[in-house]
């Protein structure tokens, strides 16, 4: 049995339908990315996962236990097991960058100063920012509000990670670096992870597997080396940044750009 | 679940006006009325059956008790000059110059320190908290208390609403005082009337009763403006636009609904 099953979920704004059919099973220790077009439900798909946004129908399964419609009770109980780095990192601005890290902590176990202290410094070593506890996100970067993001992730050690776009927007080093961290996550820890990118040259080095999104289907899956050698148009198109001559700006604005 | 698990208030363009717009803007007023009792209902049972998060308490007293408080205090001071210049010229001209204390110890405490900073402090701390609480919902912060296993009921709405509560009846007080004292210090350079005569009129003319039902509705303005800046706060979508309409959502709803629930308070006060 997979780790975390997604299976028939359909998902709508209003009119607009983001999910139609969506299956798709996620192993527990592997790394898997979600690739797809802006628009096409990555970042929707993540918050699914963790009860941020309701499903209008089908069924999600984390290690046995049913998301959708969970009571508060599970759907914290799950939570607590999974971290997620946001897209825009979304650190509490009114709180320190080592507050920032402690949240999950404060909030879920009973630990002494010390050992948060401890833990928070841990966190943000192992991103490559030892000792900016007493920093203010305002004062951050983009590069680094990701990484703290990603420490305050990690500080609770969660046995899944989730990121959200964790490389765009950042330089070539920065990325390398996060990636790097992703990597070596996965083997220290074990974590299952699941990453949304555009970037295929992350993706290829960080994931054992890939899933593709487009209009509401998960329409491949496959490892890297058998996502290169895929025939699908969609997939190719999207994995060489191919653009479609004849589209006029009506369809790709309709397709989310 | 928490308030925040809800599908987005309705949204789209303003109603046209006509029977369709008319009957459109009462139904998305009665949705919002609905989501603010749930909003209420779980705040009040958050308080109850869980630890209090002491430090975002804390924190909420000082943003809105100590930083309320000049502008309280100026609201105080200026109205009560007012209308101690007001009663006196007016009451001067009937001969019942010696009535000014006691009508404005009883003006004061009935409803002039009360209501009017309350609404005045209201909508000061509405904006503030509308528009914090809607930059941390279209920033994912609210998300992320959520994603990391915290209840952002517990975390953002029930100290602010505590706070609320306890706040504005203590500033209120304090607009009391300074009210009448400054009153009294005008009515002295202006109109020669002795200040001991015009304190002690003053404070015997307010009974227990009088001050209650003025102190009364404090507490209720309190919930009023933080609960609405709360769920105007958290509902905020669409970026730092839908945090500017928000905030001023909030200044509108929250003025407006103070008169209203002074005007229903007193009448029910009057009536017990
Ligand atoms: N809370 C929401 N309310 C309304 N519509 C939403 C909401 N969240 C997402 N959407 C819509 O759902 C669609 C998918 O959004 P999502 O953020 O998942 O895209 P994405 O694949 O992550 O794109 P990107 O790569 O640009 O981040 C978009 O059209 C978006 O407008
Ligand atoms: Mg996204």
């Amino acid at each position: 049995m997979a780790l975390i099953e997604f299976r028939g979920v359909q998902k709508a704004f209003g009119p607009k339908r983001v999910f139609i059919d969506l299956n798709l099973d996620i192993h527990e220790g592997e790394s898997i990315t979600i690739i797809g077009g802006s628009g096409m439900g990555k970042s929707v798909l993540l918050k699914l996962l963790i009860g941020l946004l309701e499903t209008d129908g089908g069924s999600i399964l984390f290690d046995g236990e049913q998301i959708v419609n969970a009571s508060p009770k599970t759907l914290t109980k799950v939570r607590r097991r999974i971290g997620m780095l946001f897209q825009g990192a979304a650190l509490f601005d009114s709180l320190s960058v080592g507050e920032n890290v402690a949240y999950g902590l404060r909030e879920h176990l009973q630990m002494s100063e010390e050992a948060i202290a401890e833990r928070v410094h841990e966190s943000l070593d192992s991103v490559g920012l030892p000792g900016i506890e007493d920093m203010w996100p305002a004062d951050l970067s983009g590069g680094m509000k990701k990484r703290v993001g990603l420490a305050r992730a990690i500080a609770v050690h969660p046995e899944v990670l989730l990121y959200d776009e964790p490389t765009t927007g950042l330089d070539p080093i920065n990325v390398t670096r996060i990636n790097r961290l992703i990597l070596s996550l996965k083997e220290k820890l074990q974590v299952t992870s699941i990453v949304v990118t555009h970037d295929m040259q992350s993706a290829f080095i960080t994931s054992d597997r890939l899933a593709m999104i487009d209009d509401g289907h998960v329409i491949f899956q496959g490892t890297p080396d058998e996502i290169r050698r895929t025939e699908d148009r969609r997939v190719r198109d999207f994995i060489e940044g191919n653009a479609d001559e004849d589209l006029d700006t009506e369809t790709l604005l309709r397709r989310g750009g | 679940m928490t308030a925040t698990d809800a599908p987005p208030p309705p949204r789209g363009p303003l109603p046209k006006g006509g029977v369709v717009g008319a009957g459109d803007s009462i139904y998305r007023f009665f949705q919002h009325v609905g989501r603010v009792t749930i909003l209420t209902r779980r705040t009040f049972v958050t308080l109850f059956r869980t630890r209090l998060d002491w430090r975002a308490f804390v924190d909420q007293l000082d943003a809105l008790g100590v930083k309320s408080l000049g502008i309280g205090a100026a609201t105080a001071i200026f109205v009560g000059i007012v209308m101690a210049i007001q009663f006196a010229f007016s009451l001067e001209r009937f001969g019942a110059k010696d009535t000014v204390g006691r009508i404005v110890g009883l003006s004061e405490a009935r409803e002039l320190a009360p209501a009017l900073t309350s609404l005045v402090v209201g909508s000061r701390i509405a904006a503030a908290m509308a528009a914090e609480l809607g930059s941390m919902s279209v920033t994912q912060q609210v998300d992320a208390i959520r994603a990391l296993g915290a209840d952002p009921i517990r975390k953002l709405v029930v100290p602010r609403v505590l706070a609320g509560i306890i706040v504005i009846p203590l500033i209120a007080c304090i607009a009391l005082v300074l009210g009448v004292l400054s009153a009294m210090l005008i009515c002295n350079i202006s109109f020669g009337i002795e200040m001991p005569f015009f304190l002690s009129t003053a404070i015997d003319a307010v009974t227990m009763k009088d001050f209650m039902a003025g102190m009364g509705k404090t507490p209720f303005f309190g919930f009023l403006t933080t609960i609405l800046a709360c769920y105007l706060g958290l509902e905020t979508r669409g970026g730092t636009e839908g945090v500017g309409r928000s905030t001023a959502s909030a200044v509108v709803v929250v003025s407006i609904s103070i008169l209203i629930a002074d005007a229903v308070l007193t009448q029910l006060f009057l009536s017990l």
